[in-house]
């Protein structure tokens, strides 16, 4: 496996100059480049266009910090005779975000849900193909314990009816045999929601309901729920659509940390996200994995035609 | 419930107003009928409280507070049946204490019984039942529900009791508390298992459609987490579903304690409190509970003063049933907060 | 595409989550619910198979015509056709009476529900009449039924004292059993109908009260049908309100002269009042008699039973399939 296009200190943006923003400051104010209104299509103008006039938020990690933690080999899913991914061979490596793009029904969800086995949820699919993780046939691990490795953040926030404190350590008590005390927990769980970025907005009412929390807040309970676990790989279906402009900001900020930490997987139809956060892009297209390569250049010289005709916006 | 009333407000330009309020003067007669019709329902709920209490006042004011306390029942209501003509020698002394108790026995039991074979079979059902079982539970739950009462007193007094009496209770136990109680089989441990059955289908209906309400996203949301299936039944559906299975508790324990037929059939008809400290015997002395004492005093009921016992032994049952009902009404609610209906 | 190695596929069909490596508790658990659910079925199946061995046993074709006789030699104490006529007529009437109302109720619970309290207070007065126990019910419609005002239901003995038992009086009770099923099926079919079918109607010009008949209740035959088919299953069911509204004659008494009325002023019995004097604990104890009696009154259950599940796969909206599983 190689990892075309990257080299250790190449810090890209777009085809070329202008030169790399470095968007993330640790502590600091971001600055936040707003998603357009809903309703609008907006691709960041690819294939023969001017370049991208969306800024990148992310910059490369040097080779070192990047690792493969799971990959796909020749996956097929169908449900009920119908195929939703067809063959798709892809890895997922710590140190950089995978973004899948594509228009809906292209398969991207059941791809990502079927990481960490969610697809045996749905009675009617079937599977064929590996899924590895760290050289590990996930279909030999008990399926608690890979769920516990590949954690899933969906689409709608959904914190569980407890408090904020109960959500956060839900799955450290659950998890283990013994059952932990409260105290015990409490370390755990304000280290989730650090690394959530939800600390410092909501550590002095750790007892209230988390359905009382904003839909941004819930989302962001929802990334410390899956982190407090330690889990690998992470994987976020479309976890901004509910959103709105600034909670979607400070999510992405988030991912973009995350990844030094964690393999991060992105489904996202929103063409700007995927450029803002994501350091590979795969792009499917009715099941098959269309393109898969480097964020920037999916969106500025993509090899195929259909690429280019979805990230110019002609699928929308 | 709150989402009635289907508001037929915004419609097309070229509709004539009036036909969209109750304007006309036949619209609003058809209103006018309908209202008066749903509101003999309230009348029917206010009679019935009323028209019971007035009868059976005398009972309650000639007892007072003793009218709740212990007395040898079946002793009482022989002499008030056998009350002197005139009214001012009518006989009113009664201590239902042993039936309340008995009441409460067969209740309770049942209800625990029920509620834990229920919560399991529910959970069974929603989640762990391969789909063939699943096709032959749904008609069994419907099926337990149709019985009629009196198949399954039937089938207790001609079935279990004699087994019960045959095969578990020994002679010595018999002659251990024979100055005190007969025992023959029928009991109120026997009742409280078959009430249980009786009683079940319900709470596994309401329970079923509350865990299904539970939205997927939460069960989902757990088990990405790495949680098994028990758990994620046990910590997010059956959790969400806790209003739902304190409804269901609360409207199976109004059904068991109006149950009359049955019980006068397998508990025993005997006043008596069961004694806990008598150990394993306990659990075969019989008891009479209040539905049962009145279906079995039906025939009486002309006498005038044992006819007022026995409405005060059905207002009882009535207040109970009413508080009951509307306690299950009111808990349904708080499943709402999420946005499930149940 | 890319660069991941092409390997052969291997093979897989839904690998399914195994409760092998759980935890002692939660493994203990789940048994739990296959006990229990198992075991749901077994004492159905149970219940089913021994009362038709009972009736294999005791049913002779000949119960079913000849009129029951109290008498303690069981060969002559005759069938149960009255018996069976009783839960007819009982169960007939009572869903006559109770539809009427129950559909009026659910109509303009669910169509007009203002005053809104008074919606509100109507539909807690149907939870409570769902919740009171038949035997209250007996207890008050025999309270009612023994005012002078509706002597004209039963009959009055000498003296002038109503007796306040008769098949009017046991019916009106019974359908106060089956009003709340057919009000909560009604309101779960208006329920179901979508909101631009009622527009359509005003657009037309129509009134309300002529989009609730001629649009709304034709489309509510389904679900007002399963209500009345659970209805008629808890009054064919019921044996507290025979026993204390029916009279306890075992035969069909009437009480008047005019023909057919006289036996609805009149008093007689049910399948279920049958079983219950027949059985250990009435006082004909003749339990070849209960179990026949009783082996044809399960029948009924089940026949209703399955005459609902029929309803409800006819249905196409599936409205009241929840109201169905009450």
């Amino acid at each position: 496996m190689t990892m075309p296009d990257d080299s250790a200190d190449l810090i890209v943006d777009g085809a070329g100059p202008p030169p790399p923003i470095r968007r993330l400051v640790p502590g600091g104010a971001p600055t936040i480049v707003l998603p357009p209104p809903p309703g609008t299509i907006t691709a960041p103008n690819g294939a023969g266009g001017t370049g991208p006039t969306v800024e990148r938020r992310v910059s490369a990690l040097p080779a070192a910090q990047v690792a493969e933690r799971m990959r796909t080999e020749e996956l097929r899913i169908a449900y009920g005779g119908k195929e939703a991914v067809k063959g798709v061979s892809l890895p997922v490596r710590r140190g950089e975000v995978l973004a899948l793009i594509g228009p809906s029904g292209c398969g991207k969800t059941t791809l990502l849900r079927s990481l960490n086995r969610l697809t045996e949820l749905t009675p009617t699919a079937t599977r064929t193909g590996r899924i590895v993780l760290d050289d590990q046939d996930v279909d030999t691990l008990e399926v608690t314990d890979l769920r516990r490795r590949v954690s899933m953040v969906f689409q709608q926030p959904n914190p569980f009816p407890m408090s904020v404190f109960d959500n956060v350590a839900y799955a450290l008590r659950e998890q283990g045999s013994r059952k932990p005390r409260k105290g015990a927990l409490m370390e755990p769980v304000t280290e989730a929601l650090r690394r959530a970025g939800l600390l410092t907005e909501v550590q002095d009412n750790l007892d209230h309901p988390a359905l009382r929390l904003s839909g941004g807040q819930q989302q962001r309970l929802c990334i410390a729920r899956a982190l407090a676990a330690d889990p690998e790989v992470l994987l976020l279906d479309e976890p901004c659509s509910a959103l709105d402009p600034k909670s979607t900001a400070t999510i992405e900020e988030l991912i973009v940390r995350l990844r030094e930490e964690v393999a991060i997987v992105i489904v996202t139809h929103n063409l700007q996200q995927a450029h803002r956060v994501a350091d590979k892009v795969g792009f499917m297209y009715l099941g098959d994995l269309v393109e898969y390569g480097d964020g920037d250049r999916i969106f500025s010289a993509p090899r195929e035609e259909r690429t280019a005709d979805y990230v110019a916006g002609a699928f929308g | 419930m709150a989402t009635t009333a289907p508001a037929p407000a915004p419609v097309a330009p070229a509709v004539p107003r009036r036909a969209r309020r109750s304007g006309t003067a036949q619209d609003r007669r058809t209103e006018l009928v309908l209202a008066l019709v749903a509101a003999t329902v309230l009348a029917l709920c206010a009679g019935m409280l009323v028209f019971v209490f007035v009868k059976a006042w005398p009972s309650f004011e000639a007892n007072g507070l003793s009218w709740f306390g212990d007395g040898n029942v079946d002793q009482q209501i022989g002499d008030i049946f056998k009350s002197p003509a005139d009214p001012a020698d009518y006989v009113y002394t009664i201590g239902a204490l042993p039936l309340i108790v008995g009441t409460f026995l067969t209740t309770a039991a049942a209800v625990v019984l029920g509620l834990v074979f229920s919560l399991f079979t529910a959970i069974f059902i929603v989640e762990f039942a391969p789909a063939w079982l699943n096709r032959i539970l749904e008609p069994v739950v419907r099926l337990l529900a149709a019985v009629p009462s009196v198949v399954y007193g039937l089938i207790g007094i001609l079935v279990l009791v004699p087994f019960v009496a045959e095969n578990l209770i020994s002679t010595e136990r018999k002659e251990s508390v024979a100055f005190v109680v007969q025992l023959t089989g029928a009991s109120w441990s026997v009742a409280a298992v078959i009430l249980a059955v009786m009683i079940v289908p319900i709470m596994i209906a309401i329970i079923v459609d509350a865990l299904r309400a539970v939205p997927k996203s939460w069960t989902e949301g757990a088990a990405a987490l790495g949680v098994n299936r028990w758990r994620v039944m046990w910590t997010i559906s059956v959790r969400t579903a806790r209003p739902a299975i304190i409804a269901a508790v609360i409207l199976a324990t109004a059904r068991a304690l109006g149950e009359a037929i049955m019980l006068a059939m397998v508990a025993g008809s005997v006043g008596f409190i069961p004694n806990p400290f008598d150990g394993l015997t306990f659990f075969f002395e019989p008891v009479r509970p209040l539905a049962a004492a009145v279906v079995e005093n039906a025939e009486g009921l002309s006498v005038i003063p044992f006819g007022q016992t026995i409405y005060a032994f059905a207002f009882i049952l009535l207040v109970s049933s009413m508080v009951l009902s509307l306690g299950g009404w009111l808990a349904k609610r708080p499943m709402r907060k999420y946005g499930i209906q149940s | 595409m890319a660069d991941a190695p092409a390997l052969p596929p291997t093979a897989r069909t839904k690998p399914v989550e195994s409760s092998r490596n759980w935890p002692l508790m939660d493994r203990l658990m789940l048994a739990c619910c296959w006990v229990a659910g198992v075991s749901a079925c077994v004492i159905a199946f149970a219940i089913v198979a021994y009362m038709a061995y009972r009736g294999l046993e005791f049913l002779r074709p000949a119960l079913f015509i000849e009129r029951p006789n109290a008498d303690l030699d069981q060969s002559k104490s005759g069938g149960f056709l009255d018996p069976l006529l009783g839960t007819l007529i009982l169960t007939v009437m009572g869903t006559a009476l109770a539809i009427p109302v129950a559909v009026a109720t659910a109509v303009w619970v669910t169509e007009y529900g203002r005053p809104f309290w008074l919606a509100r207070a109507v539909e807690s007065g149907v939870e409570i009449i769902a919740g009171t126990p038949s035997i209250v019910l007996a207890i008050f419609g025999l309270i009612v039924f023994q005012e002078q005002l509706l002597g004209f239901l039963s009959f009055e003995a000498e003296g002038g004292s109503v007796f306040g038992r008769s098949f009017f009086t046991a019916a009106a009770m019974m359908s106060l059993i089956a009003l709340p099923l057919i009000v909560g099926s009604t309101r779960e079919g208006l329920q179901s109908i979508p909101g631009h079918v009622r527009e359509a109607s005003y657009a037309l010009g129509k009134t309300k009260a002529a989009t609730i008949r001629r649009v709304l209740l034709p489309s509510l035959r389904a679900p007002i049908a399963t209500g009345t088919a659970l209805g008629m299953g808890r009054i064919a069911g019921d044996t507290a309100i025979v026993v204390i509204l029916l009279g306890g004659t075992l035969q069909l008494q009437g009480y008047g002269d005019v023909p057919g009325l006289d036996v609805l002023r009149g008093t007689g019995s049910t399948l279920t009042s049958y079983v219950y004097l027949n059985s250990p604990a009435g006082e004909g104890s003749a339990p070849e008699k209960a179990y026949a009696a009783a082996v044809v009154l399960l029948a009924i259950a089940i026949a209703l039973n399955f005459l609902v599940d029929w309803i409800v796969r006819r249905d196409p909206t599936k409205a009241v399939t929840a109201a169905a599983r009450r």
